[in-house]
C-alpha cells in the first residue's frame, strides 16, 4: 500500500516536472525573440530542454510571460499525450470549473467552453451532472471540415484554434457532433486586453470566429492544471498523460489504465467513431444527490434545467 | 443542320422590349432597386453589429442564409439541366424557353454564393480559403466546384447568345444608344453564319451541354455532401447527394414556368410561348415532382421507421414545430403539380404556373426543414436559459437580405431581357405553329 502510493506520488511530480522542462523548451526556442520587449528579467535563471536536446539557460520571467505563438502552436509539446478523466460520482454541479474557465480564457458570461448538463439516459434511469468540456477527438471531424486549416490536431492530442485564421463559416460547429465549439457573436469587451494572442491560450478573443475549450496546454507548460480540473472542489475532473498512464486532480493521482479498469470508465457516443480524449467514470456511489445541483444557482442558471424531464418531474411533485 | 431563317420582321417584333422602358418596367426597377437597398443596409447593420443582429445562435448556426445558398444553386438547374438537356435531345418546342433558362442558371449562381458569404462571420478573411485552402474540406470541393460551374454555365449561354448577338449587330433599324450597339458588335465576335462557323458552333455547344449538365450534378451533389459528411441525425444520409439534384431541378422547373408566365405577359409572347410550352415543362417538373416525393418519402420513412433516438426526437420536432411547414413542403409541394399536370382537364396556365409557385415556395421551405430542425436537434440536448438559443427565427436583418437576393434575381432577368431577346430570335421561324406534345427524343 505505501509502496503505491510512493509510486503514484512520484509519477505526479514526474509528470508535473516533465511538463515545466518540456513547456519551456519551446517557449525559450520560440517566442524569446518575440518578446524582446518584456525587459523585466527577475534575475533567475532557469535550465531548460530545448526540443533539440540542448540545455539552455533562460530567464524566469521569460517562461511565464511569453505566450505560444500561432505558427509554434502547431506542434504538439512533445512526448506528451494529454487526456482527461471525469468522475460522474462526484459531480454536483457546483459550476466552479465554468465560471475558473471563463476567468482563465477571458470569455464573456455568455460563453462557456466547459459546460455542465444535466443527464438522463432513458425515463427510468437516474440523472447525472455531466460536465463536458472539448473531448479532443483522435478522430476529429472539425478538424476534418475546417476548409483553411484553422483548427488542428497536435502530437499530444490537442485540438486547437487559431482565431487569427478562422474565416467563421461555421462548419466546425455543424461537424462536431458534441455541441463543443461555439461561436463570438458580437465584439465582446473582454476581448479587448492587451495581450499578445495564443491559440494555447484561445485569449483574446476574436469577433466572428470559432472557439473552445482548448485543455489549457498553456498551464500544462507550467506544469500546472487546467482552470477546471484545479477550480473543481469535488476533485470530479483529473488530467493527465495517457502515454504516461497518469491522471491527477491535483489532490488524488491515479494510474490512469487502472482508474479506467476498476471504475469502468468509458466515452461518450462511442459509436460515433470520433475517439474521443476524454473519459468518464459512471455516476455510482455517488456522493451527493443529483437535487443538490440545483442549490445555490443564479436563477438564469437553473431555468436551464426547467425542460428536462427530471426538473419537471420534480416540480410536479411539489404542485401535488 | 440548317439554321432556321428569320428575317428582319421577328427582330422588330422584338426590338421595342429593348429599346423602350415604359412606365411600369421603370416602377417596377425602381421598385427592385429600393429592396436592394434595404438589403445593403442589413447588410451594414449585421457588419458593423456583428452576426448577433441574426437568429443564428450557437446550436442553429445555419439559418435562412444557408436555406436561400442552397434555393438559388438550385434553381441555377433550369438552365443547366434543362436546356442542357433538352439541347442534347434536340427537342425543338426548348426553342423559345431555353435562354430564359439559361438565364435563370447564370443570375442564379451568381446570387446564390453571396448568402454563404453572408454566413460567414469574418468576411475580411475570405481570401483564407485560397491561401490555405484544404482539399480534404468540402467547403473547398464546393469553391472548386461552384466557380466551375459558374465558368461553364457562362460559357454555355454565351455559345447560344452568339447568333443572337450577329444579328443585333446587323440590324440596322433598332433604336438604341451607340454603346449598346458597339456591345453587340465586339460580342458577336464576327460571326456571320458561314456554314464553317455554324458548325464550330454547333460542335462547341454540344459539348458545353454535356458539360454543363455533368458540372452541375456534381455541383449539388458537393453541396448535398456538406451536409451528409456531418454525424448530424437529420443530414447524415446517404441519399442526400441525389436527393438534392432531383430537389434543385424540380424547383429549377418551377421557377422556369413562373418566369415564363411573367415575360409571356410583359412582352406579349402568346405567339411563341403557349399552353403546350407550360404543358411539357410541366411535364417534366411532374416527372421531377414524382422523384423528389420518392426521395423524400424513403428519407423520412427509414428514419421514423428505425426509429435510432436522435432520429426519433427530429422527427418528434418535425412533425411537432413544423407541421405546417412540413405538409407544405413535403406534401402540398409534390402533390400540386401531379394534380394539375396529371388530369388534362386542369391543365391552364394559369393552373400550372400557380402549381410551380407551389414547387418552389415548398422547395425553399424543404430546405429549411432540412437545416434548421436538424441543428436545434443535436446528441447532446440544448439545456440553455437564453430562448433564441434554443429555438431559431429569423431576425429582419435576414429577411431583409433574402428579398435583395430575390430582388436581385429579377433585376437582373430584367436588365437582361433588356439588352438580348429574351427569347432566341435566330431559332424562331415567323409563323410558328403549335409545338408538338413533349417528346426528348
Amino acid at each position: 500500500m505505501e509502496n503505491k502510493k510512493k509510486e503514484d506520488n512520484n509519477s505526479r511530480r514526474n509528470f508535473l516536472k516533465l511538463g515545466l522542462l518540456a513547456g519551456a523548451g519551446t517557449v525559450a526556442t520560440g517566442a524569446l525573440i518575440a518578446t524582446g520587449k518584456n525587459s523585466g528579467e527577475s534575475g533567475e535563471k532557469i535550465k531548460v530542454l530545448t526540443t533539440s536536446g540542448e540545455v539552455m539557460e533562460v530567464d524566469k520571467n521569460f517562461l511565464t510571460q511569453a505566450p505560444v505563438g500561432r505558427v509554434e502552436s502547431h506542434e504538439g509539446i512533445p512526448g506528451r499525450k494529454f487526456v482527461m478523466v471525469i468522475d460522474l460520482a462526484k459531480c454536483k454541479n457546483a459550476r466552479k470549473c465554468v465560471e475558473e474557465c471563463q476567468k482563465g480564457h477571458n470569455l464573456p458570461k455568455d460563453q462557456e467552453f466547459m459546460k455542465v448538463y444535466l443527464m438522463q439516459d432513458s425515463e427510468k434511469t437516474a440523472p447525472y451532472w455531466f460536465p463536458k468540456p472539448c473531448y479532443h477527438c483522435d478522430n476529429p471531424q472539425c478538424v476534418s471540415v475546417c476548409p483553411v486549416g484553422a483548427t488542428y490536431k497536435r502530437s499530444d492530442g490537442i485540438v486547437l484554434i487559431d482565431n487569427e485564421r478562422c474565416i467563421g463559416c461555421k462548419f466546425c460547429m455543424t461537424g462536431c457532433p458534441y455541441s463543443t465549439r461555439v461561436f463570438a457573436w458580437k465584439p465582446n469587451e473582454e476581448y479587448d486586453i492587451d495581450q499578445a494572442y495564443s491559440p494555447e491560450k484561445s485569449v483574446p478573443g476574436v469577433e466572428g470566429t470559432v472557439s473552445k475549450c482548448d485543455f489549457c496546454p498553456d498551464m500544462a507548460r507550467e506544469g500546472k492544471l487546467p482552470y477546471c480540473a484545479s477550480a473543481c472542489p469535488m476533485g470530479v475532473i483529473y488530467f493527465g498523460d495517457i502515454d504516461e498512464d497518469v491522471v491527477t486532480n491535483g489532490t488524488e493521482t491515479f494510474k490512469f489504465s487502472e482508474l479506467i479498469r476498476d471504475r469502468s470508465g468509458y466515452r461518450y457516443l462511442e459509436n460515433l467513431g470520433t475517439r474521443p480524449n476524454v473519459y468518464y467514470l459512471p455516476p455510482v456511489d455517488r456522493q451527493f444527490p443529483v437535487e443538490r445541483g440545483l442549490d445555490g444557482l443564479d436563477e438564469e442558471i437553473t431555468k436551464r434545467f426547467d425542460n428536462t424531464p427530471y426538473v419537471k418531474n420534480l416540480k410536479n411533485k411539489e404542485a401535488k | 443542320m440548317s439554321e432556321t431563317v428569320s428575317s428582319d420582321k421577328l427582330l422588330r417584333e422584338f426590338a421595342p422590349q429593348i429599346e423602350h422602358t415604359g412606365k411600369y418596367g421603370k416602377l417596377w426597377i425602381g421598385f427592385l432597386i429600393v429592396v436592394i437597398c434595404y438589403g445593403w443596409f442589413a447588410l451594414y447593420w449585421q457588419v458593423s453589429r456583428g452576426h448577433i443582429v441574426t437568429g443564428m445562435r450557437d446550436n442553429v448556426v445555419w439559418g435562412v442564409y444557408i436555406v436561400n445558398f442552397i434555393f438559388f444553386m438550385g434553381i441555377s438547374y433550369a438552365g443547366a439541366l434543362i436546356s442542357g438537356t433538352l439541347h442534347l435531345f434536340h427537342a425543338e418546342w426548348r426553342k423559345p424557353i431555353i435562354r430564359m433558362a439559361e438565364f435563370i442558371t447564370i443570375i442564379s449562381l451568381l446570387i446564390g454564393p453571396c448568402f454563404i458569404m453572408l454566413c460567414v462571420g469574418r468576411l475580411d478573411r475570405l481570401p483564407n480559403l485560397i491561401l490555405f485552402g484544404r482539399i480534404q474540406s468540402p467547403i473547398t470541393w464546393d469553391v472548386i466546384a461552384i466557380s466551375t460551374d459558374i465558368i461553364g454555365c457562362i460559357l454555355f449561354l454565351y455559345l447560344a447568345l452568339l447568333r443572337d448577338l450577329g444579328k443585333m449587330r446587323d440590324f440596322k433599324e433598332l433604336k438604341v444608344p451607340q454603346w449598346q450597339k458597339k456591345m453587340y458588335k465586339i460580342l458577336a465576335l464576327g460571326y456571320t453564319g458561314t456554314p464553317e462557323q455554324q458548325l464550330m458552333l454547333k460542335k462547341a455547344t454540344d459539348v458545353m451541354a454535356g458539360m454543363v449538365i455533368a458540372i452541375a450534378i456534381i455541383v449539388y451533389s458537393v453541396l448535398a455532401w456538406i451536409f451528409s459528411v456531418t454525424l448530424q441525425p437529420g443530414w447524415h444520409s446517404t441519399i442526400f447527394g441525389p436527393y438534392f439534384v432531383i430537389a434543385a431541378v424540380y424547383s429549377g422547373t418551377g421557377v422556369l414556368i413562373v418566369s415564363m408566365y411573367f415575360f409571356r405577359k410583359v412582352y406579349h409572347l402568346e405567339n411563341h410561348i403557349t399552353l403546350q410550352h407550360f404543358v411539357n415543362v410541366g411535364v417534366i417538373m411532374l416527372v421531377l415532382g414524382a422523384f423528389f416525393g420518392y426521395f423524400t418519402f424513403s428519407e423520412y420513412l427509414t428514419k421514423w421507421y428505425g426509429s435510432e433516438k436522435n432520429d426519433e426526437q427530429l422527427i418528434q420536432v418535425l412533425l411537432k414545430n413544423y407541421f405546417n411547414l412540413f405538409i407544405l413542403s413535403n406534401y402540398v409541394g409534390v402533390l400540386a403539380p401531379l394534380i394539375v399536370v396529371g388530369f388534362k382537364k386542369l391543365r391552364t396556365i394559369n393552373n400550372i404556373t400557380i402549381a410551380a409557385g407551389i414547387v418552389v415556395i415548398a422547395l425553399w421551405l424543404n430546405r429549411y426543414l432540412i437545416v434548421v430542425p436538424t441543428l436545434e436537434t443535436p446528441y447532446l440536448p440544448i439545456q440553455d436559459d437564453r430562448e433564441a438559443w434554443l429555438h431559431y427565427s429569423a431576425t429582419w436583418v435576414e429577411w431583409a437580405l433574402t428579398a435583395a437576393g430575390v430582388a436581385m434575381f429579377c433585376l437582373l432577368f430584367t436588365i437582361g431581357s433588356k439588352l438580348i431577346p429574351i427569347v432566341q430570335v435566330s431559332d424562331l421561324k415567323e409563323d410558328p405553329e403549335q409545338p408538338g406534345d413533349i417528346h426528348l427524343m
